[in-house]
């Protein structure tokens, strides 16, 4: 195969720090596209194992190769739960995955995604023009602002918001506060539910983040557990997600029988995974409830 | 302005050379280069400690600038419209003492505005100026002092002809500007020195739409707080003179009181900060201003926050309004500053200026994000739907009061003084401050009588959590009086 050839003949390597002290590494075939937009820098590569695959100031946001995991994660563990999904807000989620995985629901009548960085969402329908497609259904809207910004006049006005952002030290650092699940809160109807990326329980400064979102949600929501995920380019390989709902609880409410009728086509997401997904290992069940007693 | 000059930092290029030279030290400081001390390398970094050194002929000397701090300073000078400016490496508070002493002795008086930085009344301290106080109007909503009018001033002129000079801030904490030009042409008509403390105003110099600048409104001297909106480092500052006043006769009164191991971190900071205000200045307080208007704005479209503007420009007690300062009036959804100021720490970890009994100032600057200013509004959007309650009324009648002087500060300073309670202390001449901090105007300096109603607003404003300084005690159950 002529590709290989190319390959062995010139390496080249995207790092990523996951900790001070450990590093990520992905063999490139080439970078595609690097920009620096108002907000981040903004880079697509191709790669032999990942495909495809995306990073904002350094960090691997989505590869083609992984991006179902998450994007069915967040979509359906809500959807098995909450009856009536109408209105979703999705914040971040400029690539538009989150969306495409969210149209497979009939019942869901209008999707708005509030991604502050235009230039991202031009990047992902120029590089990832599949995953995009998501974007151009007529049921979702596109709003170029900041979303704290977008939720302050927002009230009892979601059934669902995904908040998509992952990083919370960089420059969706504002959708780590408490500031933001309050006004999550305050935008969501008495019934709904946030989810949202809870980050690497593993090296030591994630689990830091980790700790201080759980703190800051508890306090916010009256439900919020956590559920976990296998992500191979996240730090560790593993990953966790944010379930906080002001009624319906992500166990005792679940519907299989209702989900599992409206027939919808997974790679990673089944209903032994969504019951399996809570059940938290002791290291992180323990530092979660550390959290909820300060 | 010599822009041209401007893209020059004299006193920075020569600290760069310095370094690169590698020159043995046999001279202080003892840490020579950070060799000596290696935790301090690992706190500041090695650019830093390399250029932590003394004065010598390469470098200048801040006492007698001959060469590159003078270079520096004249630069400083141009950039900023003055014909003297004076790096001062002990805060504006330095300045604002260089200021006064250059102007008053013993005896004279001095017309101050009663919401005076402490500064100002603890160089009265040493010189023995006595203050002529100016009780600025109040806004009755905001609960906050304004500026000082031409016709006030006026009054204190002809009720005062010992007078030297008037004193004008400009702006207040508040961003409130009184008629600085119209109070130097009259001044100056009697024969007053005007001096600005500009502690809040570096960026007047530097804006277009901005309230006018001291310099460019006549003042003789300026009291510029460059390390507040010029981005210089912390404690440095510059002070201006104009108007023929005696550059020597200044330079040798602030000698009297300034360090003579000034640090060339700090005067280096005042070099390059200098040269970016006068090169980028504008266009980045441009978007100061731009983000501050649009801060007000969506802080006013939450309910129940006010968050003043141009819109309390009156003519005269608000002769004009800094926009940069994003200050918020926050007893309506019934709150004080200070519990939304612990709040916004506490709860959701941003930090602001100052919050007082009515009032949160967010100072925006030049190194602001527009996403952090999101998190600013969001979080007050948030304070406002869990906590707020019933609305509060404000008692300003209380809250801004004027005591009498009965003696200098300077004699009530070196009084024989005693301890008394402070609810038996009304009828009593004052021997300390007491402040509440912030915002840090006195309620009481030396010198002053105490009434009953003071020592109610003292107790009313440690209940609200004010920090209480410039007291012996600092519970404030007893105040220091000036013996029978």
């Amino acid at each position: 195969m002529r590709g290989n050839e190319g390959i062995n003949i010139m390496e080249i390597w995207f790092s990523e720090n996951h900790s001070p002290h450990v590093k990520f590494d992905i063999r490139v075939e080439r970078q595609l596209y690097s920009v620096k937009s108002d907000y981040q820098r903004i880079d697509v590569f191709d790669s032999p194992e990942f495909g495809r695959f995306l990073t904002l100031d350094g960090s691997v946001i989505f590869s083609e190769q992984d991006c179902f995991i998450y994007n069915e994660m967040v979509v359906h563990v809500p959807m098995a739960v909450h009856p009536d999904v109408r209105k979703v807000l999705i914040i971040g989620g400029g690539d538009g995955g989150v969306a495409k995985e969210l149209l497979h629901y009939d019942s869901v009548e209008c999707i708005d995604i509030v991604e502050q960085d235009s230039t991202f969402v031009e990047v992902c329908k120029e590089y990832f023009p599949e995953t995009a497609k998501g974007l151009d259904d007529e049921r979702v809207h596109v709003y170029n602002t900041d979303a704290l910004r977008f939720l302050r006049s927002k009230l009892a006005a979601y059934d669902l918001i995904i908040n998509d952002a992952t990083d919370p030290f960089g420059a969706s650092e504002g959708f780590f506060t408490r500031e933001f699940y309050g006004s999550c809160f305050k935008a969501l109807e008495e019934d709904g539910i946030l989810v949202y990326q809870h980050g690497s329980p593993f090296y030591d400064e994630d689990a830091q983040a980790c700790r201080r979102m759980h703190r800051k949600v508890f306090h916010t929501f009256p439900i919020s557990r956590v559920y976990q995920a296998h992500i191979p380019t996240s730090p560790s390989g593993y990953w966790l997600f944010g379930f906080a709902s002001k009624k319906y609880h992500p166990l005792t409410d679940f519907k299989p029988k209702e989900w599992k009728a409206r027939q919808i086509p997974t790679e990673y997401y089944t209903c032994n995974l969504h019951m399996g997904a809570f059940m938290l290992p002791k290291y992180v069940e323990d530092l979660l409830e550390e959290e909820e007693r300060e | 302005m010599d822009l041209k000059k401007q893209t020059s930092a004299p006193l920075y290029e020569a600290l760069e050379k310095f370094r690169r030279n590698r020159v043995v030290p046999f001279d202080v400081p003892g840490h020579k280069r950070g060799r000596g001390n290696p935790e301090l390398v690992d706190l500041l970094g090695e650019r830093c400690v390399q250029i932590d050194v003394n004065s010598m002929k390469p470098l200048d000397n801040l006492c007698h600038p001959v060469s590159v701090i003078k270079e520096a300073e004249e630069l400083a000078a141009d950039a900023f419209g003055a014909e003297h400016a004076f790096f001062m490496v002990g805060g504006t508070t330095s300045a604002v003492q260089g200021m006064v002493l250059s102007v008053c002795k013993a005896g004279d008086e001095i017309i101050v505005p009663r919401n005076v930085h402490k500064s100002v009344i603890n160089v009265l301290i040493l010189c023995g100026a006595i203050p002529v106080y100016i009780n600025a109007e109040v806004n009755t909503r905001i609960g906050i002092m304004l500026g000082i009018t031409k016709e006030q001033v006026e009054e204190a002129i002809l009720a005062h002809p010992k007078a030297v000079a008037v004193l004008v801030n400009n702006p207040t904490y508040y961003g409130i500007c009184s008629d600085i030009k119209g109070i130097c042409e009259l001044a100056h008509a009697h024969g007053l020195k005007v001096l600005a403390d500009e502690a809040h105003g570096t960026h007047l110099y530097f804006g277009d739409n901005l309230p006018i600048s001291g310099i460019a409104a006549g003042a003789d001297m300026a009291a510029i707080s460059m390390h507040k909106s010029g981005g210089s480092l912390t404690q440095s500052s510059i002070l201006l003179t104009n108007n023929g006043m005696n550059a020597d006769y200044v330079r040798t009164i602030i000698n009297l009181t300034q360090t003579t191991s000034a640090s060339y971190l700090l005067m280096a900071s005042l070099d390059i900060s200098r040269r970016n205000l006068a090169l980028r200045g504008r266009q980045s307080f441009q978007k100061v201003m731009e983000w501050a208007e649009y801060a007000r704005d969506e802080i006013n479209s939450i309910g129940g926050y006010y968050a003043y503007g141009k819109e309390l420009v009156n003519g005269g007690s608000v002769y004009d309004f800094d926009v940069t300062k994003l200050c918020v009036f926050t007893r309506d959804i019934g709150l004080d500053g200070i519990e939304i100021y612990d709040i916004l720490r506490d709860e959701y970890d941003i930090q602001i200026e100052f919050g007082d009994i009515g009032n949160i100032l967010a100072y925006i600057s030049i190194g602001d994000r527009i996403q952090d200013l999101e998190r600013l509004m969001g979080a007050l959007a948030e304070i406002s739907r869990l906590y707020s309650r019933e609305e509060r009324r404000f008692e300003v009648d209380r809250e801004m009061l004027l005591p009498k002087v009965a003696v200098s500060p300077q004699k009530a300073f070196y009084s024989e003084k005693e301890s008394v309670p402070i609810r038996k202390a009304a009828g009593r001449i004052s021997g300390e401050f007491v402040m509440a901090y912030p915002p840090g105007i006195p309620i009481l300096a030396p010198g002053e009588e105490i009434t009953d109603d003071i020592i109610d607003y003292i107790l009313y404003s440690i209940e609200k959590g004010c920090s209480m300084q410039g007291m012996e005690d600092p519970k404030v159950e007893y105040l220091q009086v000036l013996k029978l």
